[in-house]
């Protein structure tokens, strides 16, 4: 089961090898991890995707908030949350498969950022899933690289009375 | 206190700065070894009379030294080294007191900022090396940082779990200069650690253990760092529940009372672990479910409920389920839970440890011609009247010490639990000594662990210190050549350390210590007094003992804690 956890922290020199660490060194799988500037200057929200048992995460979500430069650890998987991940897709193209190709990235909203004689790059946010069904429907174009950035997420605020 | 004052304003080095706040905090001793990159923070530490610079021979040494005096004390132990193989060999030293939660403060030279990661002469890159076994780490950058270095790495060295602090310090930062400005209180965001208890988990886990029929106590290494020894006698005696204690928590719970069951795990005694898998209510505080302790986990102690008292979260639920957490430190919680803990329904369940007490008891055999390392123990137990600091090294010697010295208070057994560091248990008893030059300090040791940082005998006999060596030689690596001859079909590859000892006597000597010699059971009584009256010098006490002598009962690998080998008894 994926796992989200978000993590806010003094983004002190050793901060990222230590979350980092933390994972690797007990054998955890992290799966992605996204980070930048926070809401408070001085601090850094990551996003942390990971495959494992309940149990696993929590050992694992106790340990973070251990790490003195952690200052919060929230575990989104079970409240409602909102995600978005950015995936930049070169594919492979020929005026042949090219109409098919922006018709695919129409469908899915994305755009064609970039075009050559043999490749289209292809922008496209959305939800993890969203983004892994667009990169299934490219393969059969022949898929050169693909760079994403893993998922950002933040907690949903509306409250039904 | 004064020098602060009239140091503010000043123009003063990194290493000036440093030390400076070492003083403003009353560290009083550095344990370590120089070298190129602090040279110049040695040369402060020269003129400084406040703190005390203590040589080892090794920074091993140093480290083990350091470890030894935070334990005896309870002050985190500061030790000072050079860059590349200075830092290096601190890390085993660093991943035993991180294992263990000892706080320690280490500061590592380092190359110049601007030669970082350019493969220099003696670089290292040690906060990378150390980041698994440090609580925290911190890389100088600038001399204005330092003094605010110094006070966080100290504050969280010892507050909350405590442990381990490194603070790799590039020579250029050391030597730059700026203006003093004492730093103001410590404050960190990311760490707070839980101090009182939940009132309402309390309230929980005093209900379970006043409706329990059979319920035991497992107490472990924090109830001895957060000296709540005497709030868990309160709760054991009103409440008529058995303790049981990890090798770390021995002296949490005075032995010679009748509640008191021993050890528990691999080694423990046998009632111990039958009470563990036994009891109806297990209340854990300040330890953590070892896997010496608990063997199979599949099997451990299956018709227990469980509750969890300790300072750090993840500990709890990390390796068994536990039905009542509660976080904080011992010192607040327990009399709390105290207030509210009555006379379990117990009788019958005491009456059957007691039977097995007498049934079983922790008993090594008749002596005839060898002399038996668990009566060497036994004999300087009582020639010490239980008092003294008992620093063991690890194998078979540690767990003999542990079985029958019988401790009485917290600080009293040092002792590598975690990592098993063999070569300890030397120059953590000089860090002992240091710290508590009143105190006699014994070392229980083997031929094999001995010999490991033997070059710190050096380091006792310039400073006259009267340790008490106990050197059990059996000729073996003994713990391993057990398992050997239980489970390898005695075949002894690499244990043998007969066919090259040194003679340890002359050893002794050659280092400016004196030895004693013991060959035959009615020499251990003389050699063990000739050796306590020695007060100016350490003192090597070699009692040549049964070579395969076993430390039992046992509970081999893999098994669950009620599939114990008694050895002597079958």
């Amino acid at each position: 089961m994926r796992h989200i956890l978000s993590v806010i922290f003094e983004n002190k020199f050793n901060a990222i090898p230590r979350i980092a660490g933390l994972f690797s060194g007990r054998g955890y799988n992290m799966n992605s991890m996204s980070f930048g500037e926070g809401e408070d200057p001085e601090t850094t929200r990551a996003t942390i995707t990971s495959e494992g048992d309940v149990q696993i995460i929590e050992q694992i979500a106790k340990q973070l908030n251990k790490l003195v430069d952690v200052i919060k650890v929230t575990e989104l998987t079970y409240e409602p949350f909102v995600e978005r991940e950015l995936a930049l897709v070169k594919v492979q193209s020929s005026p042949a498969t090219r109409a098919e190709i922006m018709q695919v990235a129409d469908i899915f909203r994305a755009k064609i950022i970039d075009l050559s004689h043999k490749t289209i790059t292809i922008e496209v946010t959305g939800k993890e899933d969203k983004v892994n069904a667009i990169i299934e429907m490219l393969q059969q174009f022949g898929i050169r690289e693909i760079a994403r950035t893993g998922i950002v997420a933040l907690k949903r605020e509306f409250q039904k009375d | 206190m004064t020098k602060k004052k009239q140091n503010t304003g000043k123009m003063m080095s990194g290493s000036e700065i440093l030390v400076q706040t070492l003083v403003d905090l009353g560290v009083t001793k550095v344990f370590g070894y120089p070298g190129g990159k602090v040279i110049g923070l040695y040369d402060v530490l020269f003129k400084t009379p406040e703190i005390q610079d203590i040589l080892f021979r090794h920074e091993q040494g140093a480290t083990h030294a350091a470890d030894g005096y935070a334990r005896a004390t309870g002050k985190p132990g500061v030790v000072i080294v050079t860059s590349g193989p200075g830092a290096t060999n601190t890390v085993t030293g660093i991943a035993t007191a991180f294992m263990d939660s000892i706080p320690m403060i280490v500061f590592t030279g380092q190359v110049a900022s601007a030669m970082i990661g350019n493969d220099a002469f003696q670089e290292a890159d040690i906060i990378g090396i150390t980041r698994p076994v440090t609580k925290h780490s911190y890389l100088a950058k600038d001399p204005d940082q330092l003094g605010q270095i110094v006070q966080e790495a100290y504050h969280i060295a010892v507050t909350g779990r405590p442990g381990p602090v490194l603070i790799d310090l590039p020579s250029d930062v050391l030597a730059k200069k700026t203006v003093y400005h004492p730093h103001k209180d410590v404050k960190i965001r990311g760490y707070n650690p839980t101090y009182k208890g939940h009132s309402q988990q309390i309230s929980k886990a005093a209900e379970m253990l006043n409706r329990a029929e059979r319920p035991l106590i497992y107490a472990g290494g924090g109830v001895n760092i957060g000296l709540a020894t005497d709030e868990l006698t309160e709760i054991a005696i009103k409440g008529q529940i058995p303790v049981t204690t990890t090798l770390l928590g021995l002296g949490a719970f005075p032995e010679d009372n009748p509640l008191s069951v021993g050890m528990v795990g691999m080694h423990g005694t046998w009632y111990a672990n039958m009470a563990m898998m036994e009891c109806d209510v297990l209340v854990c505080i300040g330890a953590r479910f070892d896997d010496r302790v608990t063997g199979r986990l599949s099997h451990f102690s299956p018709n227990s409920k469980k509750i969890h008292i300790d300072i750090d979260p993840s500990c709890i639920a990390k390796n068994v389920s536990v039905d009542i957490p509660i976080v904080g430190h011992v010192k607040e919680i327990l009399p709390d839970l105290a207030k509210q803990v009555k006379p379990a329904n117990s009788k019958t369940w005491l009456n059957n440890i007691a039977e097995w007490k007498k049934e079983h008891s922790l008993d090594y055999g008749k002596m005839e011609d060898s002399i038996l390392p668990q009566f060497v123990v036994e004999k300087m137990a009582e020639l010490t009247r239980h008092e003294a600091i008992v620093v063991t090294d690890v194998g078979q010697n540690q767990m003999w010490a542990a079985q029958y010295y019988g401790f009485k208070r917290p600080r009293q057994i040092l002792s590598s639990g975690g990592l098993g560091t063999m070569g300890y248990g030397l120059p953590a008893a000089i860090g002992a000594a240091f710290g508590c030059p009143e105190d006699t300090v014994v070392c229980f040791t083997g031929d094999g662990g001995f010999q490991m940082n033997i070059q710190e005998l050096t380091t006792a006999v310039q400073h006259k210190i009267p340790l008490k060596i106990v050197l059990l030689n059996n000729g073996y690596l003994g713990m391993v050549r057990q398992w050997q001859e239980l489970f390898f079909g005695r075949r002894y590859a690499m244990t043998v350390l007969a066919d090259g000892n040194p003679d340890f006597m002359k050893l002794a000597e050659g280092y400016g210590a004196k030895g004693l010699q013991a060959f035959k059971p009615d020499d251990v009584e003389k050699v063990i007094q000739e050796g306590l009256e020695i007060n100016d010098v350490p003192v090597v006490m070699e009692f040549i003992i049964r070579p395969e002598e076993n430390v039992f009962p046992m509970v081999p690998a893999g098994a669950s804690l009620d599939e114990m080998l008694e050895g002597h008894k079958e």
